[in-house]
């Protein structure tokens, strides 16, 4: 890294009269000045004026001040951060697709409503659902597609009591708040102590007024429900839907398919079991597939494919669709990703995935466990969660670990999450990492808490080698400067 | 074992793994699953393809697809890609990293997210912009539900005729399950009906209205006036732009909105069939702490740098859960790094460009359209940025109009029902793409082919 550039902003190596962009000459009669003042701003946004060169290099500095999966291990429990393969980029940088208007009639899109349906297609079959839309935008925006599906469901058969959706403890904080916006109430079932549903709890808490029960398998704590069909049971018997929650399926790949679990409704998280790129945080997709009976309510628009013709077209005006939630077919580019991932394994490896990602979780677990606290024990499956240091005297916390571990080149853990534990450490190692990699997060972490037994200062005040450290939260927080312009409360360009 | 480029493990790995965990087979980690739920045969999926295959493969489906010369926008336009960009986003540093929950070590994600808020900022003229969000119409959606949140009783949000058809189905279909009540204020003449919107102000009960600019037929709507009528009533403004126009077009923060949403796909994105795009939403301080979505912020760290976190995390769903104001978790994250080049790459003036451009062309295809006698401007006395609606003498002429300029590799517009066309012109299109579409349309003068219908 450059420090030069390093920490400056675009907009303070903007100097006036310096220019960035090359148009074609203007030789239209009609100008903006023919419009009425009061349409226009009455002063230019404060934009950087930089040249070219400035610009790739400020760019490039700030690339190399930043983490990947291609820089280093990134043990995120429930992130699923996997290696995201190059050919993917390379499909989904096609011009001919770059150049595609939503607008264009569908005989004229054949190619890109094939690669959708097929995707469309092929995750039913991993999923063992009937359909899937690939509209959702992301895991969050799958989950309230899905809670939408399930009350248009409810709605369609006039049963409009239901006003709760059930979700259990552990649940990722998505769930609870895609029941909340999709306007269901929220009820908690507890979890018993090694993680999994309390079904006795459950069975409390069911009755005519439940929409739908949320559950992730493996759970949070990376364990298998094993009750899942007694729970699915239960929940059908009330008359509610089952909705998985797709952020763990990786482990499920060739081992189990939620629609063969009972679930009736689910998503998948495109960047997390399907390899596409996470990109600082997006752009993600989060498909969602449901069992036969509920493919009508799924949202507008559709893609059909009419076998006869061979003919595939997009249907905006789906009549029992729940609504439309996205401009057009979702983050179209990134389920080409995902597609070209699917491919390049094929159905032998892609059934690879789960045994392998849950033979690298257990080995760190295993390895690890007479360091950390294991609340859970047993076969875990592609995560699991450690409730900080065994040796709980030395002060040294969960957020020391994981900030310690900056300092030898890793990303850290999931950190005090799931809320079951107070120092949860969730490690995910996804199936892509190589024993060797494995080995030496293992050798660091056994040295991290020796480190705390021994020199726990060290500990507690890492990161000591990362760029930056100790960034001040709370100030952050109190006084927020969210823009360029706060920064300096006179500034110009 | 078969070997798979994507997975390191071998024979001998998995021997020595299994061994630590004190397990014989692969299988028994799987032991807890009940037998009848484990899958019994293998997916019914093709066969793995090496990557010359799977490069064949998207080569035969993308030959399934035109491109057709792109006259068509309703908020999403073919615009000027600068090459630096791509160039730029590929670095797998950006690409391959997680939302920058650790600083220590994401400060280029948070740098680059800190430059898209502050140029949000400026081209909305609104304090705050959150780190983005999936799309224009679900980010206009979002903004109904803030402002729903902020008036706490009140769940009626007024929105104009002139929105895009897509952004109301999109937050109707929000609203239908979040418990909000939509009534669209009626249009006269291509712009919202200001008396109109008065009257349904004083039913009441009104959290928010939301008002396009420019609208969805391309028009500049003069909204003199309108946020004083809506704060008023003590409801909140909302105004959606695409964001490239922007950069000319009076900002919703001088038009008096509350709320700025919509789509920034034409800060020079690529179309990509839909996606991925990025919505944008930018507020006052005052709604700061309602506003869904990540906020990046600047602080300093124990060096003493100036440095950037995440920030005002209390509002979000990983916090706060059912009472989160939203349940979006993550953004569109490396689009942000996009808007930002193209904002640093044009600058002020290469937006103003872009736009002239634009509405040279605009308004030159408007005229020539016009000439052939065959359609006519819908709103003649409306001024227009770079979009606008024609009328043709017929829905057969319409119709013939379309599939021939299809034919001929040209997407004339967008059709918008009977006899109507929304054309879009951006600086993509030449003065020769503007002489083919005339030339074109220009053959149905003799015809009389579409007559029959009148």
């Amino acid at each position: 890294m450059n420090k030069e550039y390093y920490g400056k902003l675009i907009f303070e190596q903007s100097v006036p009269g310096r220019t960035g962009f090359s148009l074609p000459t203007d030789s239209y009669t009609a100008n903006l000045s023919d419009l009425p003042q009061t349409l226009l701003r009455g002063e230019s946004p404060r934009l950087p004026e930089v040249d070219e060169p400035s610009l790739v290099r400020h760019y490039t500095n700030l690339s190399t001040n930043n983490f990947g999966v291609d820089t280093g291990f990134y043990p995120l429990g429930s992130c699923t951060m996997k290696y995201n393969p190059k050919i993917n980029d390379e499909i989904a940088a096609d011009p001919v697709v770059a150049a595609l208007h939503p607008s264009q009639p569908d005989y004229t899109v054949q190619g890109a409503l094939k690669a959708y349906h097929t995707l469309q297609s092929m995750l039913s079959e991993i999923g063992g659902m009937a359909e899937f839309t690939l509209n959702p935008y992301a895991g969050a925006h799958g989950e309230l597609t899905g809670l939408m599906v399930i009350h248009a469901y409810h709605d369609a058969r006039s049963d409009t009591r239901r006003n709760k959706v059930i979700v259990p403890d552990s649940a990722h904080g998505t769930n609870p708040a895609s029941a909340n916006v999709a306007g269901y109430k929220i009820v908690e079932v507890k979890s018993l102590p090694d993680g999994t549903v309390d079904i006795d709890d459950l069975r409390g808490k069911l009755d005519d007024t439940v929409a739908a029960m949320m559950m992730t398998n493996p759970n949070t704590t990376g364990m298998f429900e094993k009750n899942i069909p007694q729970i699915a049971a239960m929940v059908h018997e009330a008359g509610a839907l089952m909705y998985y929650d797709g952020a763990n399926l990786n482990p499920m790949l060739g081992v189990a398919r939620p629609g063969d679990m009972g679930f009736d409704v689910m998503h998948i998280n495109l960047h997390k079991t399907f390899s596409t790129p996470h990109g600082g945080g997006g752009p993600g997709s989060g498909p969602v597939g449901v069992r036969a009976g509920l493919e009508e309510f799924l949202p507008n628009p559709r893609v059909v494919y009419d076998e006869e013709a061979d003919l595939y077209t997009v249907v905006t005006d789906s009549p029992d669709a729940l609504g439309r939630i996205s401009a057009w077919l979702g983050n179209y580019t990134v389920e080409l990703k995902a597609l070209a991932y699917i491919l390049s394994l094929g159905t032998e490896n892609l059934a690879l995935i789960g045994p392998m990602a849950t033979l690298n979780a257990n080995y760190i677990k295993d390895s690890l466990k007479d360091d950390y606290l294991l609340p859970i024990e047993g076969r875990c499956k592609h995560e699991f969660v450690f409730d900080g240091l065994r040796d709980k005297s030395t002060g040294v916390t969960t957020l020391n670990v994981a900030k310690r571990l900056l300092d030898f080149g890793f990303h850290a853990p999931t950190i005090y999450f799931p809320l079951l534990f107070h120092e949860s450490l969730m490690i995910e190692p996804t199936e892509t990492e190589s024993r060797e990699t494995l080995d030496r997060f293992i050798d660091v972490m056994k040295r991290i808490a020796r480190e705390a037994a021994e020199t726990p200062q060290t500990v507690i005040d890492a990161p000591h080698n990362t760029p930056v450290t100790h960034p001040d939260d709370t100030e952050a927080a109190l006084h927020p400067v969210v823009k360029w312009s706060d920064l300096q409360p006179s500034a110009t360009l | 074992m078969s070997s798979h480029r994507y997975l390191p493990h071998t024979r001998r790995d998995i021997d020595l793994m299994l061994e630590r965990c004190k397990a014989t087979t692969v299988d028994d980690l799987f032991a807890d699953i009940p037998d009848e739920l484990r899958l019994k045969k293998a997916y019914d999926l093709p066969g793995e393809l090496s990557e010359p295959e799977v490069r064949a493969y998207f080569r035969s489906l993308s030959a399934e697809n035109s491109p057709l010369v792109c006259f068509a926008g309703g908020g999403f336009y073919d615009r000027y890609a600068p090459a630096v960009i791509p160039a730029l986003m590929a670095r797998s540093e950006f690409l391959t990293a997680y939302t920058p929950y650790q600083p220590e070590i994401s400060q280029g994600t948070l740098q680059y997210i800190f430059e898209y808020q502050s140029m949000m900022c400026e081209l909305t003229g609104l304090d705050v912009s959150n780190a983005s969000m999936y799309d224009g119409t679900t980010a206009v959606a979002e903004a109904m539900m803030m402002c729903v949140a902020a008036a706490r009783k009140r769940n009626r949000v007024l929105v104009s005729e002139t929105v895009s058809p897509i952004t109301l189905e999109v937050m109707k279909t929000y609203a239908r399950y979040h418990g909000i009540t939509i009534s669209v204020i009626p249009a006269t003449n291509g712009v919202t009906d200001r008396a109109a919107m008065q009257r349904m102000l004083a039913d009441g009960d009104v959290a928010g209205v939301v008002l396009a600019s420019p609208n969805y037929y391309g028009i500049l709507e003069d909204y003199t006036g309108f946020a004083d009528d809506i704060h008023a009533a003590k409801a909140l403004m909302v105004m959606t732009s695409h964001a490239c126009a922007l950069g000319v077009v009076k900002s919703p923060g001088e038009w008096g909105a509350d709320i700025a949403a919509g789509e920034a796909q034409s800060l020079g994105m690529p179309l990509n069939y839909g996606g991925p795009w990025l919505g944008y939403l930018c507020t006052t301080n005052a709604l700061m702490r309602k506003m869904p979505g990540r906020i990046v912020g600047a602080t300093t760290d124990a060096k003493g740098q100036r440095v950037f976190v995440l920030t005002l995390q209390a509002r979000e769903q990983h916090i706060r859960r059912e009472k989160a104001t939203s349940n979006i978790c993550s953004n569109q994250g490396i689009m942000t790094l996009y808007a930002s080049m193209y904002c640093s790459v044009m600058g002020a003036e290469g937006l103003r460009r872009v736009n002239n451009l634009s509405y040279g062309g605009a308004h030159s295809l408007a005229k020539k359209i016009e000439a052939t006698g065959l359609a006519r401007l819908k709103y003649p006395d409306k001024p227009f940025l770079n979009e606008f609606v024609v009328e043709f003498d017929s829905s057969t002429l319409a119709d013939m109009f379309y599939d021939t300029a299809v034919a001929a590799s040209i997407l004339p517009g967008i059709r918008l029902g009977d006899k109507d066309m929304l054309i879009a012109v951006t600086e993509m299109r030449t003065p020769d793409d503007i002489e083919d579409y005339i030339s074109i349309l220009n053959d149905f003068k003799d015809a009389k082919l579409y007559e029959e219908d009148e």
